[in-house]
């Protein structure tokens, strides 16, 4: 059993108020990752405006760590260009958040798993335009 | 914040009145069992009494049983112990696929060492059939070992059955009644077991003492090698305090068991009736009424378990699940997956065990949080809207 104590405030800061939770209409861009027999599954949905992600929102079902990494990669999206947000790794995401014990950093990728296919899901309906 | 406990499954408090029988056995009566002077004649007389009780709890003799260091050692004992004594008159054993995992651990080790293990399935409920269990033996079978009742969803194995067609097989039987021992009545010749494993931490003794009942005349090995404490079957100085209190837990479950048992039925039954009308898409897992008196099992569809089991520890609860997320494998329980549960749900699953502490407040308090905090969760769950919509 992991010591639900480990987490640190921050990561249980965001799990108790997750910011952005829900779905954009008609959203630029859409990730959907995971799998039910893994254990955490996440949507996370963007709206690009001129190349700047100008809104995030995240459902998500899983543990603790996925659902406070969920809620900290909306939050580090917004504002920032595509090819910013690219860049955005697991680590990263798990840094923002004061840590993450290291049995749960694989929740982790989850986020970033989902920014990087919800951003080509968006490059893909460019193309397509 | 009142917090409340709800993990009796995993351990239980100590009593404070084994507390107070275990004290003087730490430094007043300090000697070692083994030795020869007044000292050591008090702790062991200490000993024998804890041992007296403890036969007599279970139908027993005195000499059968061994003190060990938990449900652990014992279920390791039982079956290397077991093995080891036989192994020229067969090299195959029988167990389920929803034991413990320290029996299903050493079953592995001991495939690496050649023996044939089978591990029979069980139906929706965690049951094992003793027909099964039947068809399952060989010439080549030496040990039969099936839990008495079953740690995360509590159903209660029929081990009776199963016992007497070990018996007329003339094959071993071993039951791992940790969760069962001061809980439910147990008498070793009813249940035709040859081996039971206790744990006195389940019942309201300290933690790292137990025993294994050896019924007379079984060929077994000792695993513990050293001094010739208990007749040369498990070396090591005793545990005098632990198994002083050991007695004490024993001699307090005789007293109470059963009121005990029927108050937290009732408590079980209204937790279970109100989680399931209370939250759609919940279900039980394990028995309907063949389960242990305390324990509670539900899944909880479209969300996790550790998210869950969070929020409830916001809110003063405290209970566990059989996620994968909190398991270091990543895996989900194992007796969920052999229930045939799918392993979106087995992730979604809670189990509360209330207790002698317990209050009826703590079930009114649970069901009172739980449907708020599964409405959260499921608004940020991308299971739940599909469904839905
Ligand atoms: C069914 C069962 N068997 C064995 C054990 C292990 O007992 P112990 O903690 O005393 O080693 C437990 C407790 O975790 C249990 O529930
Ligand atoms: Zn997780």
């Amino acid at each position: 059993m992991v010591d639900i104590k480990n987490y640190s405030e921050k990561v249980m800061e965001h799990f108790k108020n997750p910011r952005n939770v829900g779905e954009i209409d008609n959203p630029s861009g859409i990730g959907k990752v995971g799998n039910p027999i893994c254990g955490d599954i996440m949507e996370l949905y963007i709206k690009v405006e001129g190349n700047v992600i100008v809104d995030a929102k995240f459902k998500t079902f899983g543990c603790g760590a996925a659902i406070a990494t969920s809620s900290m990669v909306t939050e580090l999206v917004k504002g920032k260009t595509v090819e910013e947000a690219l860049q955005i790794s697991n680590k990263a995401v798990a840094e923002a958040l004061g840590g993450l014990p290291p049995i749960k950093m694989h929740c982790s990728v989850l986020a970033e798993q989902a920014l990087t296919s919800a951003i080509e899901d968006y490059k893909k309906k460019q193309g397509n335009k | 914040m009142k917090r409340i406990y709800m993990d009796y499954a995993a351990t239980t408090p100590t009593d404070p009145e084994v507390i107070k029988a275990m004290t003087p056995y730490f430094n007043e009566i300090c000697g070692n069992p083994s030795s020869l002077h007044s000292f050591g004649q008090e702790a062991k007389h200490a000993v024998e009494e804890a041992r007296g009780v403890i036969a007599l709890f279970i139908g027993a003799g005195g000499d059968e049983i061994v003190f060990t260091s938990g449900g652990t050692e014992g279920n390791n004992y039982a079956l290397k112990g077991v093995v080891n004594a036989n192994i020229e008159r067969g090299n195959h054993i029988i167990t389920s696929s929803v034991e413990h995992h320290c029996v299903t651990e050493t079953c592995k080790f001991l495939e690496t060492r050649g023996l044939k293990v089978t591990y029979l399935p069980v139906d929706k409920y965690g049951v094992v059939d003793p027909e099964e269990v039947k068809k399952a033996i060989t010439d080549k079978t030496i040990l039969i070992s099936i839990m008495h009742a079953n740690n995360e969803i509590g159903t209660i194995e029929p081990v009776a059955e199963i016992g007497k067609i070990a018996k007329e097989a003339g094959v071993y039987f071993h039951t791992d009644a940790v969760q069962t021992f001061g809980h439910l009545p147990i008498n070793v010749d009813e249940l035709n077991v040859d081996l039971l494993s206790a744990s006195a931490h389940k019942l309201y003794g300290p933690k790292g003492v137990g025993m294994l009942y050896i019924r007379k005349g079984t060929r077994i090995k000792s695993f513990m090698h050293g001094g010739d404490q208990e007749n040369g079957r498990r070396a090591s100085t005793h545990n005098v305090s632990g198994i002083v209190g050991f007695g004490k837990a024993v001699e307090l479950a005789k007293e109470s068991m059963e009121n005990e048992a029927v108050i937290q039925t009732k408590w079980r039954d209204k937790l279970i009736k109100g989680i399931l009308d209370k939250i759609e898409s919940s279900r039980l897992n394990g028995h309907p009424v063949k389960r242990l008196p305390n324990n509670v099992n539900v899944s909880v569809e479209y969300i996790e378990g550790e998210s869950m089991i969070l929020n409830l520890d916001m809110e003063g609860v405290a209970c566990s699940t059989g996620s994968a997320c909190t398991s270091s494998s990543l895996e989900p329980s194992h007796v969920l997956l052999a229930i045939g549960l799918p392993h979106e749900i087995a992730h979604g699953s809670l189990r509360f065990t209330v207790g002698r502490f317990s209050k009826e407040y703590d079930i009114d308090y649970v069901l009172e949080i739980l449907p708020k905090i599964v409405s959260k969760l499921r608004a940020m769950s991308p299971l739940y809207k599909k469904e839905k919509i």
